[in-house]
């Protein structure tokens, strides 16, 4: 595609540039990795008035001194003569602080348009900007816009398109030089500009952020309210998803009937037709009726949370354990990344600096239950907490369950990572500065959506393109025979011995075993092996899946058993391989798959024995 | 005194910085430069990280961060 100019955004972060970004370029944009570059850059297009514009998306930063690669990513770009303009996006708020980059990137070039955002905000907060004595002051021009509602943008697209072609030429006011370090002389300037252009002062600590921080972040009240506020979520998530999840199993499985019907039509013979259906269908089936309502239910909830501004506060109040441990404080946002999916998570430690804090990070990720453990979770929470809580109580009882076993893997993350960080990651912690914005009202509509397609789309296909070939692979070994029992039944009975002494059989671990392509399809698996020969029965109720489970020999030591092991097992293919082009070292790879295993297999071992103990 | 001495809700003028490298150009990009005032506002528990306000916004620094800024303090509480 032939493009007719190429602008760079830039801006510090939480100015709302991404915002901006996909303001101008709608849904034409896409994620690329810049050859040699560790920075995921965005970037889309748009066309205004007959013209096509490219626009790339760079790291938000405070600065250009290239002190983070997501710095030098920025530097690089605008220095390299590509971008025929660039918008530095501000925040009207906050103008002070924001002058100091744009201060910078006049030094590199002089094709500058200043996008002077959330000009709402500013409104509310009765700040008033002389935006013409800016224009003047810093000789290039100055846009003021409300992205979040389209305000300005039109004659945003106008003014960096005339600058990028050349039509309108800025003369950026060279900032004196006097003695001093280059970034205190900037904000020497930029004080003086924003005295100039500023009217009315907003009083620290006296707006709605600084009041819902106070509880927050309080020292009392700031776990007890995150872990209440995650309790909700799980709550929601495993009560909302019921009613779907039954509604779509119902029509998946009639959809298998017509599916069988159709294959008998076209005359496909039955050698074929009975793994096709009883094995690839029925496990796709399963996953998506499983797997699809609690996603569609937990990301956006967590994308809302996320919008609103509160995983900077989650790590403000884990800080004081991740010290503790040797960590870097931004491995609590790596952390919560995971509880998403673990391959991200451990994408996101990139933005860890110190190589040797990010392995931590990378090597600890897994120790939290990502999405696609979920519903394993919640079905032994549910299973386990129905045996002895009826009706709505039991709804409950299972989020507790599951938010007990998500605080384990946290509390195992911070282990794990201690026991890191003082053998063979020992090293000085590096610096922590964590930046805590403003709460903004969650932009509902573009979280929907944007939740929906980036990540429970992404996820389900993923699992869905594992599920069926594995649905496939499993249905063959339950149902090749050889020397009296199928495949399935060997393989499980060879890992009986060791399945038993962990309060588990052999058939989870087997099952644990062939779903390392996915988390999602551990399960189905286990269920296949269980009711072997007949393929995957249509188990939609959870009173039949605990007459199955109870007939396989299954107690609440299993499924609590299962539960540790669900959170405390090796990382699936996908994260492995994720691990792998990250740290680029076989060694840390299998380490990071070694480490949650053998925490998983002590632990159940442990629990078994001691149980087994006390019965005696 | 540095930031970390800061009692809730006090002031205080950046002096100037210990901090050398990376840190130090970073905590001058943030705006910690000599004349800023900075205000505590919130601290977890047990004193090991602390928020500041500075320059319009709320930055949290590990004790250790924080013990490389020299303030001078400002009498009044606003």
């Amino acid at each position: 595609m032939n493009f007719d100019c190429l602008i760079a955004l830039a801006g510090n972060p939480n100015t709302g540039k991404s915002t901006i970004f996909n303001a101008l370029t709608g849904l034409k944009q896409h994620t690329g990795n810049w050859p040699g570059k560790t920075v995921l850059l965005k970037e889309g297009s748009f066309r205004h008035q007959g013209c096509t514009c490219r626009v790339l998306d760079l790291p938000g930063t405070y600065s250009l001194t290239a002190s983070s690669p997501e710095e030098e990513v920025a530097r690089d770009f605008i220095l390299s003569g590509q971008p025929d303009a660039v918008v530095v996006v501000a925040d009207a708020t906050c103008l002070e602080r924001n002058l100091h980059l744009v201060l910078q990137v006049v030094q590199l070039t002089a094709r500058v348009v200043l996008c002077v955002n959330l000009m709402d905000e500013a409104r509310r907060r009765r700040l008033q900007l002389d935006l013409p004595k800016l224009e003047e002051e810093l000789g290039i021009p100055v846009i003021p816009t409300t992205a979040t509602t389209g305000e300005g943008l039109e004659a945003l697209k106008d003014a960096a398109i005339r600058v990028a072609l050349g039509q309108l030429r800025p003369r950026p006011t060279p900032v004196p030089q006097t003695a001093g370090e280059p970034a205190t002389l900037l904000y020497r300037r930029a004080e003086e500009i924003a005295s100039l252009v500023v009217r009315g002062q907003t009083r620290p600590g006296a707006d709605l952020t600084a009041r819902l921080d106070r509880l927050i972040i309080s020292p009392t009240w700031g776990l007890f309210l995150m872990l209440a506020l995650l309790a909700g979520v799980f709550w929601l998530t495993i009560v909302g998803a019921g009613y779907p999840s039954q509604l779509l199993a119902g029509i998946l499985f009639q959809g298998e009937s017509a599916l069988g019907r159709l294959l008998q039509t076209l005359g496909v013979p039955a050698w074929l037709h009975d793994p096709l259906v009883l094995g690839m269908y029925r496990g796709l089936a399963w996953v998506i009726s499983v797997m699809l309502p609690p996603m569609a239910i937990f990301f956006p909830l967590f994308t809302l949370l996320e919008d609103f501004g509160l995983l900077p506060r989650i790590a403000f109040n884990l800080d004081r354990f991740f010290q503790r441990s040797g960590a870097h404080g931004k491995q609590a946002l790596t952390m919560a990344m995971g509880f998403g999916c673990n391959a991200a998570g451990i994408v996101a430690a990139r933005i860890i600096d110190s190589p040797r804090e990010r392995l931590v990070a990378i090597l600890t990720n897994n120790f939290v239950p990502c999405n696609g453990r979920f519903p394993m979770l919640i079905l032994m929470g549910t299973i386990t907490a129905s045996a002895v809580l009826p009706g709505p109580a039991g709804g409950l009882g299972a989020a507790a369950i599951v938010l007990a076993a998500m605080a384990l893997g946290v509390l195992a993350t911070f282990a794990a990572s201690k026991l890191l960080t003082a053998t063979v990651l020992r090293g000085e912690p590096s610096f922590f500065i964590l930046e805590l914005p403003p709460y903004r009202r969650p932009r509902v509509g573009t979280v929907l959506v944007r939740s929906f397609l980036d990540r429970t789309l992404a996820v389900l296909w993923r699992a869905v393109v594992v599920a069926a070939p594995c649905g496939l692979l499993t249905w063959v070994l339950a149902n090749v025979s050889a020397g009296g029992s199928t495949l399935l039944a060997r393989l499980a009975g060879w890992l009986n011995p060791l399945g038993r002494a962990m309060g588990l059989d052999g058939m989870i671990l087997l099952g644990f075993i062939l779903g390392l392509p996915a988390n999602e399809i551990v399960v189905p698996i286990i269920f296949m092996g269980y009711l072997s020969a007949q393929a995957l029965l249509e188990v939609q109720d959870l009173g039949a899946i605990q007459s199955i489970l109870t007939a396989n020999g299954w107690t609440w030591l299993t499924a609590l058993n299962f539960l540790l092991f669900a959170i405390f097992h090796w990382p699936c293919a996908t994260t492995l391989l994720t691990i792998k082009k990250e740290v680029g070292s076989l060694r840390w790879t299998l380490l990071s798959a070694l480490l949650p295993t053998v925490f998983g297999l002590a632990l159940c071992t442990l629990l078994t024995t001691i149980v087994k103990l006390w019965a005696m | 005194m540095t930031l970390a001495d800061l009692a809730p809700g006090r002031w205080g003028t950046v002096h100037s910085l210990r901090a050398q490298g990376i840190l130090r150009q970073r905590l001058l990009d943030l705006g910690l430069v000599p004349g800023t005032p900075v205000q505590l506002q919130f601290v977890d528990r047990g004193g090991t990280l602390a928020a500041y306000y500075v320059r319009g916004a709320v930055l949290a620094l590990r004790r250790s961060t924080a013990e490389q800024v020299l303030v001078s303090p400002q009498g009044e509480l606003l």
